[in-house]
């Protein structure tokens, strides 16, 4: 191809295209964070009946950005007796992880944009979900690393409750999972949402196993009701006590875009993903993102509402009802998926019959 | 195919570069007035008693054990749920006794305590 008179490669406009692409996917995953995280203000704000952010340019729109500004002008404090190298590397960990996770979701059929059939997702891996739990174990090092390395009490009991929690939590988000992939057979996103758009939406089959993984996703995410890691009335502020400036902006960003990421799974996995929930409205332009980002800002704004509502969970009764309550389900709803399964299986028959 | 992972190879250079930029760039707006009171660590007002570095409760060693071994049946769960529907009963029979095995574990630490905090 020829631009400006000089001949280039495809390979190396492809490579260019690719890094664009991924900078224009953190770009749109930031602003998201930015105003996921004024709306939930909002939200919380009107609940609580308070007026909320409205000062910062027209009806506070402009908060974010404020925000932003003044996160990177602050003094940096790093204690004296912390582990500097492990207390500066966790906070870039907890928001690399969650932006790396976001990469495999489709968010939209792919688009034709000048001339380039664009996919609408970094990778269209096999594995993808196994990818996203394997990222998701890896974030689980920015909060124990923070907690440890700062050097303080607070962070450390914070760090210790998380790593519990979270680990606690993963296997019955995991476990959740096993019934959409035995109806769909396969661990590939985009096939998933094929599925759907052949069978209906997995929501309907596993209404169980949704119900299980928004638990354990909030969880997850360390929200209301379950957000002893951070419980600011009796660890300060848990893992990052110690942290200021930028630093402390890392790990809000990164709580923030895991709450997209999660809702992102859920939508893709049970609400059908870019599918549109009714054949006959269309939308103009590129409809597959209008209608993920529906279901996504639907999903979030459950999360903001739980939050609004519920108050936290004392930590013996968060361990007990994962171990004890949720996981048991979780097992039960595999044995009620496979026995529906078996049931319908057009083999089945001759094996009982024998 | 492994060339479909490079773009997340690509993304993981752009993340970590962004996030290296933001604690740069921050380094660099920010003021540095470093006092020894500023960098002790906070302990609600009142000066640091001893260190963070001390041994932590036996339990959550425990149930980070016991996630080890939930996590690896989830592990076996995935390739057998992708698999399941090409012969349901006989891999249904399989998982059964694995799942029997492990729930004799479970209900083992579920008896003996594992679980409970207090």
């Amino acid at each position: 191809m020829n631009i400006f008179g000089i001949y280039i490669d495809q390979p190396i406009i492809d490579f260019i295209i690719l890094i664009i692409r991924c900078v224009v996917w953190i770009i749109a995953l930031l602003t998201a964070f930015a105003y996921i995280q004024l709306v939930e203000r909002w939200v919380i704000a009107k609940i609580q009946v308070r007026i909320g952010p409205n000062r910062t340019g027209p009806r506070g729109l402009l908060q974010p950005l404020a925000d932003a500004i003044k996160a990177l002008m602050k003094e940096e404090l790093i204690p004296t007796n912390a582990d500097k190298l492990v207390f500066v590397i966790a906070p870039m960990i907890s928001v690399a992880t969650a932006l790396l996770a976001f990469a495999v979701i489709p968010v939209s059929p792919p688009i034709n944009l000048f001339g380039y059939e664009m996919p609408m997702q970094i990778a269209d891996i096999n594995v993808a979900l196994l990818y996203l739990l394997a990222i998701g174990s890896v974030s689980v090092y920015g909060t124990v690393l923070a907690g440890w390395s700062s050097n303080n009490k607070y962070s450390l009991l914070g760090s210790l409750r998380a790593a519990a929690q979270l680990i606690s939590y993963e296997v019955t988000l995991g476990l959740a999972l096993v019934g959409v992939l035995m109806l769909t057979s396969t661990l590939n996103l985009n096939e998933i949402v094929n599925y759907q758009a052949n069978y209906g939406w997995i929501i309907l089959p596993q209404i169980l196993g949704f119900v299980l993984y928004m638990i354990a996703a909030i969880a997850e995410t360390n929200r209301l009701p379950f957000d002893l890691p951070e419980a600011e009335t009796e660890l300060v502020a848990g893992y990052y006590t110690e942290y200021s400036s930028i630093k402390f902006a890392f790990f809000f960003m990164a709580e923030y875009i895991n709450i997209i990421t999660v809702c992102a799974i859920a939508t893709t996995l049970f609400l059908g993903g870019y599918l549109s929930p009714l054949p006959f409205l269309p939308i103009i332009g590129a409809p597959g993102i209008w209608w993920f980002a529906i279901k996504v800002f639907l999903l979030i704004f459950v999360f903001m509402w739980i939050r609004g509502t519920f108050p936290r969970m004392r930590y013996d009764q968060l361990m007990n009802f994962t171990w004890k309550g949720m996981l048991p389900v979780a097992l039960l709803n595999i044995l009620i998926t496979a026995g529906i399964i078996i049931l319908l299986h057009p083999g089945s028959a001759q094996v009982f019959a024998r | 195919m492994p060339s479909d992972y490079f773009p997340l190879f690509i993304m993981l250079v752009v993340s970590v570069a962004f996030a290296a930029i933001g604690v740069g760039v921050s380094a660099l707006l920010g003021p540095r007035r470093p006092t020894a009171i500023k960098g002790q660590t906070y302990e609600s007002g009142m000066p640091a008693v001893g260190t963070a570095r001390r041994r932590v409760w036996i339990r959550y060693y425990l149930v980070a054990v016991i996630f080890i071994l939930f996590d690896i049946e989830i592990i076996f769960f995935y390739p057998w749920a992708v698999v399941f529907r090409q012969e349901p009963v006989f891999l249904f029979v399989e998982m059964a006794l694995f799942v029997a095995i492990l729930l004799v574990g479970y209900i083992y630490v579920w008896r003996k305590g594992g679980f409970d905090w207090y």
